[in-house]
């Protein structure tokens, strides 16, 4: 159980993450929780057919939501997965762990939408255990919250197990969102692939910390980590992490970062097609996220996570 | 930073002296520009009239202005008019964005046409040019009349139309990305062609086929300006007048043959006397 869930609980805020912790330090909880509402059970709604299921977790209340949701795709199964998480105009808290197991050769391609209210605070933890042979691919859109917290950890098996770990985040007024990711690499062989993209405007905060750990012996991993963001305003910020840690000798891993501004000459140049300087700005940031969306692999998953995102994009750009 | 005037333009009378010279009407009028970029003056004092109709070419060594006189005309962040005025059709043209001025038809063609990942070309034109037509009060095009016309255009510039949908101009040679330009000009159909350096970085056969579908936009409506440092393109796209640029102004005009014999001489003459 994570700490919010525990604090949520036991009522006790000092069971919370404070900026003192490391893993933290960018996504404050204790601050932003001065006072723990009552707890609730977090509950779900599914919508099943064949090799699909949606799941909706609805936040109404003015409560302290936790729950524990586990999923198991079996053996030589693929699933396609929608996941949201849907905030009412609430001061609501919400810690919510999930569990991915997949079996041998199994895929699970997952899209994880967080819509959360401007005053919650939320914490995400989904935890993925990989067969040899398993594919798990995730894309984590997040449109922020007063703290908001998406954490994955995956225990990669090598073995021909494919990850892709991939997120974007749309943030404007003073809404945060963190993404975290732990990949393990525990055998050899193994394959990950992580795209983040964000984009953030007005006070809005963007965090990624992203970190590759391949264990000794995990000889043969190819993992690749790259974490985007445009900042639209002075006042917005964004603070990233990516790590790498290996302990073992035969390994290709390559990590990029970059946090900028728009292109000032592309918005010119299509400024001077005829696009107003608005719309130019949204075509612009559209296009920088298009790469998250591209990777789903998945057409009407992929077609939800374009329109999600220039839904968000629309209260942005500009 | 934005582009535009320091102080309040005076309307020109000085183009309709000219309208009995040429006796068409001019397109655009440009009086005694004076720009600065980022503090010194480049142009200074640049007097030009384009009639409908007409191709224009402006010759002139490295630092002359040809640049800053495109990007001013396109209204580029940190082109400040100090001094002067331009209009086309009549109309004050230094009192408009860019894009208010792409929507009454001005068209700058880019010396180095720019890449846009994640924004497949055919998105691009079809966002610009309805854009225009909205700003205009007209109404925009459907999709399939656009896919229609695109596909026309894109064969006569023998185009591979899956080059449209890919982002625009990525990966794209030299050559492929100022055809890109052509195509979005046959599309948009300005009334007036600014051709910035079109000829830099095409090989001949580039250089042909950009040049022809150019030339199959010359109309009596729509009048070109043709930037150049060298005759070369002229030879593909014929212009009705040739003026050269030197220190910020236009110190000669003449029909084509100046442009034979700026070849032939070079440019030093003009630098001497605009020194």
């Amino acid at each position: 159980m994570t700490s919010l869930a525990r604090a949520l609980i036991e009522d006790d805020d000092t069971l919370l993450p404070s900026r003192r912790d490391e893993d933290w330090r960018w996504t404050d909880l204790r601050g932003a929780l001065r006072v723990l509402p009552k707890p609730a059970h977090a509950t779900v709604s599914e919508k099943r057919e064949t090799g699909r299921l949606e799941r909706s977790f609805k936040f109404v209340q003015a409560r302290g939501y936790h729950g524990q949701f586990a999923l198991e795709v079996p053996a030589g199964e693929h699933l396609v997965l929608i996941d949201r998480f849907l905030g009412a105009e609430a001061a609501y808290a919400a810690d919510l762990s999930l569990t991915f197991t997949l079996g041998e050769g199994a895929s699970l391609t997952r899209i994880a939408f967080h819509r959360d209210s401007a005053e919650a605070v939320t914490v995400t933890t989904a935890e993925v255990s990989l067969a040899p042979g398993a594919r798990y691919a995730q894309t984590v859109l997040a449109a922020g919250a007063k703290r908001q917290r998406i954490e994955t950890r995956l225990v990669h098996p090598g073995g021909g197990a494919v990850a892709r770990l991939d997120g974007a985040y749309v943030l404007a007024g003073q809404r945060h969102s963190d993404q975290t990711t732990e990949v393990r690499h525990q055998g050899r062989n193994g394959e990950c692939r992580e795209l983040v993209k964000g984009v953030v405007a007005d006070q809005a905060r963007g965090v990624f910390q992203g970190r590759i750990v391949v264990a000794h012996g995990a000889d043969g991993t190819d993992a690749k980590l790259g974490h985007h963001a445009l900042v639209l305003s002075d006042k917005a910020e964004v603070d990233s992490k990516p790590e790498l840690e290996i302990y073992a000798d035969d390994v290709a891993c390559a990590h990029g970062n970059t946090v900028g501004a728009l292109n000032e000459e592309a918005l010119f140049y299509a400024r001077a097609r005829g696009i107003p300087p608005l719309e130019a700005k949204r075509m612009l940031t559209e296009a920088f996220l298009a790469e998250v969306v591209e990777r789903v692999e998945d057409p009407a998953a992929r077609d939800l996570a374009a329109s999600w995102l220039a839904e968000r994009l629309m209260g942005v750009a500009g | 930073m934005s582009c535009g005037t320091k102080f309040s333009a005076e309307f020109p009378s000085s183009g309709n002296e000219r309208r009995h010279q040429h006796g068409l009407p001019p397109l655009l009028t440009i009086s005694n520009l004076h720009v600065a970029v980022a503090g010194p003056p480049i142009l200074k004092g640049l007097s030009l009239d384009v009639p409908k109709g007409e191709v224009h070419a402006i010759m002139g060594p490295n630092g002359a202005g040809k640049s800053t006189l495109s990007y001013t005309l396109a209204c580029r962040d940190g082109y400040e008019v100090t001094e002067g005025a331009a209009s086309l059709d009549g109309e004050d043209l230094l009192a408009l964005q860019a894009h208010e001025r792409a929507a009454k038809g001005v068209f700058l063609s880019f010396q180095y046409p720019l890449e846009i990942p994640g924004v497949p070309a055919l998105t691009f034109v079809r966002t610009a040019l309805n854009a225009q037509k909205k700003a205009r009060g007209e109404d925009e095009v459907s999709a399939p009349e656009f896919l229609k016309r695109a596909k026309q255009a894109a064969a006569a510039l023998k185009m591979d139309f899956d080059m449209l949908r890919r982002g625009l101009n990525v990966g794209f040679s030299g050559g492929e990305k100022k055809r890109m330009e052509i195509f979005q000009m046959a599309m948009l159909e300005p009334r007036l062609l600014i051709l910035d350096e079109t000829d830099s970085g095409l090989d001949i056969d580039a250089l042909r086929i950009v040049s022809e579908g150019v030339n199959a936009l010359r109309s009596p409506e729509r009048s070109m300006l043709v930037i150049t440092h060298y005759q070369r393109l002229l030879d593909y796209i014929r212009p009705d007048k040739v003026h050269v640029l030197a220190g910020g102004r236009i110190v000669a005009s003449g029909g084509p043959e100046l442009a034979l014999e700026l070849e032939r001489e070079g440019y030093d003459k003009y630098v001497r006397e605009a020194a």
